[in-house]
């Protein structure tokens, strides 16, 4: 009876592990999406900003990520209903990388998040103002699965705990149906926009101590109007 | 033996992918809304701001004392017309839910205004922009410029004002709050009722 109930547990436990093998190495979720915008004739805003840690003005967390709070004493998002959520208040630049305005990204984990689709979800939001020009808000869902799968994992696995390496991702996926940000202008030449943006990260080293090294995130935000591709344009081009 | 061990192996698998599917990943924390329907409908919500308690930071030029400590301001010249602060953001009942930025924007090429992002993890996130100049003296009134999630479909205002703390009998008071109150009414579309539906809000 021992035996067979030792062959049960044996038998799922490789099951769990075969299972999670197909999840973790899934093709089907680790598609690189093609931005919708990068081949709109439309015109495009690039807001540039550095998303490692110690290069903002603040980020703060609940404290108890492995990255840290910069500066050092700024209060923590320790109470539960932020205790999923990170600010980071940045520095945007414009695609000459000068200083253009600041940037403020809202990150809470997403309910929505299924591993066996390849999700790892986090709604973000972006209060973006660049002085002389306006004011901008940014609606987003960003998918980290790649993020974790191709960098963060990694990091881990190595003997050094670090990532070394070039990875470019597109982290939007929606709430717009070819997986764009919605865009809400305020003020300034932005009052009334009504329009679409996609995030971009692009990362060249990640410490499992300290998290992003060396990334740089850029927000393409289509000024015109909403991006009308079929998928004639998207080959076609 | 060797059947119960395929047997095993086919259950894990299935366990695992039916916890992956089933199993939320996220579970964020709720705080019940206290929300009131107003006399003329849409809804009322407020949400309060305990200064300094609930201040994470401001970044202004040349402070003497900045907050968080150790914060560096941009030091160009072109910032020198930014102020924006970090808030933490209470409910009626004193209950921290969220995380606000306030904005303020002084600027030769485009008109002086005050803008607020209040995100509630738990329910979405709101834009609303506000006139620079108080519309009755204390009191700023703006509009919902944008809403994610719960907020999406609504439209309506959205009132700011400081609030002085008048107890002086209690040393551990702050020194006084905001109070940002929204009046807003839902716009719902057939799409948004489809949507409702299918999610089974409605």
């Amino acid at each position: 009876m021992i035996k067979y109930f030792a062959g049960l547990l044996l038998g799922m436990l490789l099951g769990m592990v075969a299972a999670s093998t197909l999840l973790y190495f899934n093709p089907l979720a680790s598609r690189i999406s093609l931005s919708p915008l990068s081949v709109s004739n439309n015109e495009i805003l690039s807001v540039g900003y550095s998303a490692v840690p110690t290069d903002s003005i603040v980020y703060t967390n609940n404290g108890e990520s492995r990255i840290k709070p910069h500066p050092e004493n700024i209060r923590e998002l320790w109470e539960a209903p932020i205790r999923r959520s990170e600010v980071l208040v940045t520095i945007v630049t414009d695609s000459r990388n000068n200083p253009a305005g600041i940037g403020i990204k809202f990150s809470s984990d997403s309910e929505k998040s299924r591993l066996i689709n390849g999700e790892a979800l986090v709604d973000s939001a972006w209060h973006i103002h660049l002085v002389e020009r306006g004011s901008l808000f940014v609606e987003q869902t960003e998918n980290y699965w790649n993020y974790l799968r191709k960098i963060v994992v990694p990091a881990y696995w190595s003997t050094a705990n670090h990532w070394k390496g070039l990875w470019n991702g597109n982290m939007t996926v929606g709430p717009g149906a070819l997986g764009t940000a919605a865009v809400s202008g305020g003020t300034g030449e932005f009052a009334g926009l009504e329009s679409e943006a996609v995030e971009a990260v692009s990362a060249s080293a990640y410490s499992v101590s300290q998290g992003p090294v060396s990334m740089e995130g850029r927000l393409n935000i289509d000024l015109t109007g909403n991006v009308e591709l079929t998928a004639t344009d998207i080959i076609d081009r | 033996m060797l059947k119960t061990i395929i047997f095993g192996f086919l259950l894990g698998i299935v366990g695992t992918v039916a916890a992956a599917y089933y199993v939320p990943v996220v579970d964020q924390y709720r705080e019940s809304s206290v929300i009131s329907v107003a006399p003329n409908g849409g809804n009322m919500e407020s949400f309060r701001i305990n200064v300094p308690t609930d201040r994470i930071m401001i970044g202004a030029p040349m402070q003497a004392e900045p907050l968080p400590p150790g914060l560096r301001w941009p030091t160009e010249e072109m910032f020198d017309g930014v102020r924006v602060e970090l808030f933490k953001v209470r409910n009626t009942r004193d209950t921290v839910i969220g995380v606000a930025s306030r904005m303020v924007a002084d600027s030769d090429q485009i008109a002086d205004s005050v803008e607020w992002v209040v995100h509630l993890p738990a329910r979405g996130t709101f834009y609303v922009t506000m006139p620079a100049q108080p519309a009755d003296g204390d009191r700023r009134v703006g509009s919902m410029r944008a809403g994610t999630r719960e907020f999406r479909p609504m439209q309506g205002a959205v009132s700011e004002r400081w609030v002085p703390n008048t107890d002086n009998d209690d040393p551990d008071a702050p020194d006084g709050h905001i109070e940002l109150v929204t009046s807003l009414v839902g716009t719902f579309s057939d799409d948004v009722t489809e949507t409702a539906l299918t999610e089974g809000a409605l």
